[in-house]
This record gives structure tokens, C-alpha cells and sequence, in this order.
């Protein structure tokens, strides 16, 4: 059974997938300055994935991308998101300890109103943001492969 | 019958909607605005990121993320159990 699809579809595949992944990075990495986050990122990135799973087929990404591999990830990302959640236990759970702090995403104080913005501002703020990235892109990727394989079985039997 | 019901029922909602829409409030002029001008005054001072809406969400509401982290990963864990069956015959 033939898997894929047709060839023009995996040529725009093949162009527009490198283009997703980065923009999908994009919007996670500057979560704290500009629109989108880690949700959106990371489901921008699973869009890709899912974008090249329809393209290739369960067959054609087969040993690429492995849905154990992804669900442990995914595991990774939900910890590390509530283990940043206690880091200010001290005084609030979720409580912003690095902000304005002069350290590592302590960055310096951004004043009010429109600026270019600070990457290395925001204290916790980027730190989950790549935590709930991490977690939404592999998640919803797991859940892809997982689905798309199992329809293909079903169809076959 | 089971059309002129629908009809009915599509006008009755329909009135209502424009009926409230006669009423509604003028836009940018909510009834109580003291929260929504606590974060656009104090979030860039406060928390240091330009983008307000993550600060809402991953600050001063963090835990209700952690909510939206945790419905997120019961539904993965719940795909991945449900199709467990067809995937053990796949390896």
C-alpha cells in the first residue's frame, strides 16, 4: 500500500517543513517579547511534524520519529514546568524569583511603555516557556504518529 | 413541522441576539477595569517581559497553566493508552 502522497505535495512538504520548525522556535523562544508562547510555538512545531507524517506517511517517517522517545520528552517538559513552578516556593508557589534579580534572565529593568524589548529579561518567563514548548510540540506529535499509525492498521485489516 | 420548529427557534434567537446587541455596553468602556489596568501598568516593571499575555499566564496565573499543562497531558497519556493495542503488533 502506498502510503504517501502525491509528489507535488511532497516537494512543498520538503520546502515548507524547515520553515515551520523555525518559525515554530521562533515563537517559543521569544514568548516573553513578542505574540505566542509555548503552546503556540509548540503547536506550530507538532504542525510540522503532523504536515510531514500526512506527506510521507506512517511508513516513510518510520524509525525518524519514535512516539516512545516523544512521550518521555513530553514527560520531561510537564516536570520541569512544575519544578520551575516551585523554584519560588519561598515566598508564592509560581512566584517570579528571577525577575529583575540581575542574574541569568534577571536582565535589566524594562521601562514602560513601547521598547524593543530584552531577551534576557523575564525572569522564570522563558524558562517555561521552553518547558511548556518541550511538552506541547512532542505531545501533540505523539499523539499524531501514534493515531495516524493506528488508522493505517485499521484500514489494512 | 421540524423545519417551521427550526425556523422558530433560529428568529427566537436571532431577536434575542439583536436584542442584546441594542443594549450592549460601548466598546473599550468595561464595567470594572482595575485589573486590566493593574497589568498594563506594572507588568513590564514587575516582571520584565513586554509581552503581558505570558506574563498573565505564566505568573500571576501560573497555576491555572499548570491546569492547562496537566488537561494537555491526560489527553496525550489517554491517546497513547487507547491505541496501545494496535502499536504492540507495530514493534
Amino acid at each position: 500500500m502506498n502510503s504517501g502522497m502525491s509528489i507535488i505535495v511532497r516537494t512543498i512538504t520538503r520546502l515548507v517543513y524547515g520553515l515551520a520548525l523555525v518559525f515554530g522556535f521562533y515563537v517559543i523562544m521569544h514568548g516573553h517579547l513578542t505574540p505566542g508562547g509555548g503552546f503556540q510555538g509548540g503547536a506550530v512545531v507538532a504542525s510540522a511534524f503532523a504536515l510531514l507524517l500526512v506527506a510521507f506517511g506512517a511508513a516513510g517517517v518510520k524509525g525518524k520519529l519514535n512516539a516512545h522517545l516523544l512521550q518521555t520528552l513530553e514527560e520531561i517538559g510537564a516536570l520541569a514546568f512544575l519544578a520551575l513552578g516551585f523554584v519560588g516556593i519561598g515566598t508564592a508557589f509560581f512566584y517570579n524569583l528571577l525577575a529583575n534579580s540581575g542574574s541569568l534572565f534577571g536582565g535589566p529593568v524594562v521601562p514602560l511603555g513601547p521598547n524593543p524589548g530584552v531577551f534576557s529579561a523575564g525572569g522564570m518567563l522563558p524558562l517555561m516557556n521552553w518547558a511548556v514548548g518541550l511538552k506541547v510540540m512532542t505531545g501533540i506529535a505523539a499523539v499524531v504518529i501514534v493515531m495516524l499509525v493506528g488508522a493505517r492498521k485499521e484500514e489494512t485489516e | 413541522m421540524r423545519k417551521a420548529v427550526i425556523l422558530v427557534a433560529f428568529l427566537f434567537v436571532g431577536a434575542f441576539l439583536l436584542l442584546s446587541a441594542t443594549s450592549m455596553r460601548p466598546f473599550g468602556e468595561p464595567t470594572r477595569a482595575d485589573m486590566d489596568d493593574y497589568f498594563i501598568v506594572n507588568t513590564q516593571t514587575e516582571v520584565a517581559a513586554n509581552n503581558a499575555v505570558t506574563a498573565v499566564v505564566f505568573d500571576y496565573r501560573g497555576f491555572d497553566t499548570l491546569g492547562e499543562a496537566t488537561v494537555l497531558f491526560a489527553a496525550v497519556v489517554g491517546v497513547l493508552a487507547l491505541f496501545r493495542k494496535l502499536r504492540e503488533d507495530e514493534t
